[in-house]
């Protein structure tokens, strides 16, 4: 008799859902339904379900059900550091590597506009970090007073100097305050975990909590994570493997969606260039990064004014008055589904547009720096020229009819020799979404998770 | 008495980074906590580096001549960056060119620093010099 896991994911759309056999490790069936958190999660949840049992004839009994979530705005999480290439950063880089959706990001001495805009962003969590450890103390204890004044009531994270624990407590007496290790306990040096560690832990003790998932418990044995933290896991235990199943290897991750892309790489990054300087804060060897100004329906009109009207006039060969016609129609109905051949054809330059840039925010750049001893190559960011798989996934991806054209629009082009974009990776499809589940099983059975995505992807093709 | 903290590089396109590992390595052995930075290090980064750390003071290394440019408005950086009174010592071969040393001296404490190093200081100087002003702070 085999065994079963049902995977579900809280969406801000759709509640998905894949049930697993693991010892097969295929997909028996999947599903989805209408999000339904505002009201009632369990309606949406439901649907599904019945969806999957219509489609199966019954539903086997499941060993695991785990979930995972980014329904009601996903985790929102506002950053405070103090120098912008520094602690900014490292906070920043915490809150998107544990899975969160970053509405706010703050650097120095928070005065009262800040304060307000903060109050006015509502966030899940708030993320304080500044300073290393017995370096500046005055900005972070400033902040944390004027943050423990306010009205705010979420919880919030004190990742900085450890020298000023104490007042910051204090600052802090009368919040919901967890301290954990400095994001960056020596200049330069990134310790971004415990702070990822402690963001997760809210996530699942506090936040499902206030966004009303948990009304839907019986349904499910654990929410793990937040869905981009799955999607995350699911890209590492690719690469990585499980104990004698070798892994791809380094790997790219690429994830369009309505409002953001998401890149993640599992990759060090280093040069792969003898002699070349790296420059900045160290890279971690998993990296997640969300351009929150490229999406394909809320902010479609961003991407038109990134790239300008020519560059999507000739790559979907629509006139230009005609495209902003439709980009303006696209962003007002960010539900719509493109039907006819030019709709098709805008949403495809949107996409492979959106999907571009992202990618080269993703990756590090060279650049040529000439001393009095001669050139000297300098990057910045991560090298990622040799990885050797590129995944797409997000529905963008998955209804696309030339999903491979569109990825392919990524890779490392000549006009653009300093950028240091993936040159031939394989390209794999998650055509059904199945990244989000490995990374959920990858938590409970990482040998039936990996071998389900192996078998899903490259033969899926 | 607390550990001070001391920000050490080579500014600007200028990758002659032995003489500044030494200078390093001895303030470490001092007691020093130091940020070493490396070569090919711009202004901004020594700023940088000195807020996040709240450093006591900045020890700036040039050698390839281009240290009047690197250097110039180095102070008001800090300045304007909060560092206000942050000890600045710049040391190497500063300029190009026939110079003497007091007009070279005279142009590096008139742009801030408070210290400029000759070729050839020794490193007990500079030791001395830092317990000295570091001692007034």
């Amino acid at each position: 008799m085999s065994e079963f896991a049902l995977l579900i994911d809280f969406g801000s759309t759709y509640t998905k859902l894949r049930a697993i056999n693991l010892d097969e490790a295929k997909i028996l069936g999947s599903s989805q339904g209408p999000s339904t958190v505002t009201s009632d999660i369990n309606i949406g949840m439901e649907q599904a379900l019945n969806s999957l049992k219509n489609s199966l004839g019954s539903l086997p009994p499941f060993k695991y059900r785990l979930a995972s979530s980014s329904a009601a705005g996903g985790l929102k999480m506002i950053t405070i550091g103090l120098v912008k290439e520094l602690t900014v950063e490292a906070a920043k880089r915490a809150a998107l590597g544990a899975g969160a959706k970053l509405v706010g990001i703050f650097a120095n001495r928070l005065n009262s506009v800040d304060l307000k805009q903060i109050v006015d962003l509502n966030p899940d969590i708030i993320l304080l970090a500044g300073g290393t450890d017995g370096g500046d103390s005055q900005v972070v204890i400033h902040n944390a007073k004027k943050l423990g004044e306010s009205s705010l009531d979420c919880p919030f994270i004190y990742a900085g100097n450890r020298s000023a624990v104490d007042e910051v407590s204090h600052a802090f007496a009368h919040k919901n305050l967890v301290i954990t290790e400095n994001v960056m306990p020596e200049f330069n040096v990134l310790n971004i975990e415990p702070a990822r560690a402690a963001i997760r832990d809210i996530f699942i003790n506090r936040i499902i909590h206030a966004k009303g998932i948990d009304k839907a418990k019986g349904q499910f044995d654990h929410l793990l994570m937040p869905t981009p933290s799955a999607v995350m896991e699911g890209a590492r235990l690719i690469a990585d493997g499980y104990n004698d199943s070798t892994g791809l290897g380094e790997l790219l991750v690429i994830d369009p969606g309505g409002a953001t892309t998401d890149v993640h790489s599992i990759a060090t990054g280093n040069p792969s260039v003898q002699g070349v300087i790296q420059r900045g804060l160290p890279e971690t060897r998993v990296k997640r990064t969300v351009e929150g100004d490229l999406g394909m329906r809320h902010n479609a009109v961003t991407i038109l004014e990134t790239v300008g009207v020519d560059e999507l006039v000739s790559l979907s060969n629509i006139h230009g008055e005609k495209i902003i016609e439709m980009i303006t129609y696209l962003s007002n109905n960010p539900d719509s589904v493109p039907q006819g051949p030019e709709e098709i054809a805008l949403d495809s330059a949107l996409a492979s547009t959106a999907l571009k840039i992202a990618m080269k925010r993703h990756c590090g750049s060279i650049e040529v720096v000439y001393t009095a001893t001669g050139p000297v190559t300098a990057q910045d960011g991560k090298d990622l020229t040799q990885i050797k798989t590129l995944i797409g996934t997000g529905g963008v991806i998955a209804h696309s009819k030339d999903p491979m054209t569109l990825l392919q629009c990524t890779l490392s082009s000549s006009d653009e020799p300093n950028s240091l974009r993936p040159t031939s990776p394989q390209i794999l499809i998650d055509r059904d979404y199945i990244l989000f589940a490995c990374g959920l099983l990858s938590q409970v059975d990482p040998k039936a998770a990996f071998n389900l995505a192996i078998e899903h992807l490259t033969n899926g093709k | 008495m607390s550990q001070k903290t001391i920000i050490t590089g080579v500014i600007g396109s200028d990758t002659h980074i032995v003489g500044n590992r030494i200078i390093s390595m001895a303030l470490e052995k001092a007691g020093y906590k130091v940020i070493s930075l490396g070569a090919l290090t711009p202004a901004e980064d020594f700023v940088k580096a000195a807020i996040e750390t709240k450093a006591d003071a900045i020890l700036v290394s040039s050698l390839y001549g281009q240290g009047e440019l690197d250097c110039r408005g180095f102070r008001s950086l800090c300045t304007e960056a909060g560092l206000d009174g942050i000890l600045l010592y710049v040391g190497g071969n500063l300029v190009v060119g026939k110079h003497s040393w007091d007009e070279v001296n005279a142009i590096f404490l008139d742009m801030g620093f408070d210290r400029a190093a000759r070729p050839g200081t020794r490193l007990e100087d500079i030791l001395s010099w830092l317990e000295q002003d570091l001692g007034k702070q």
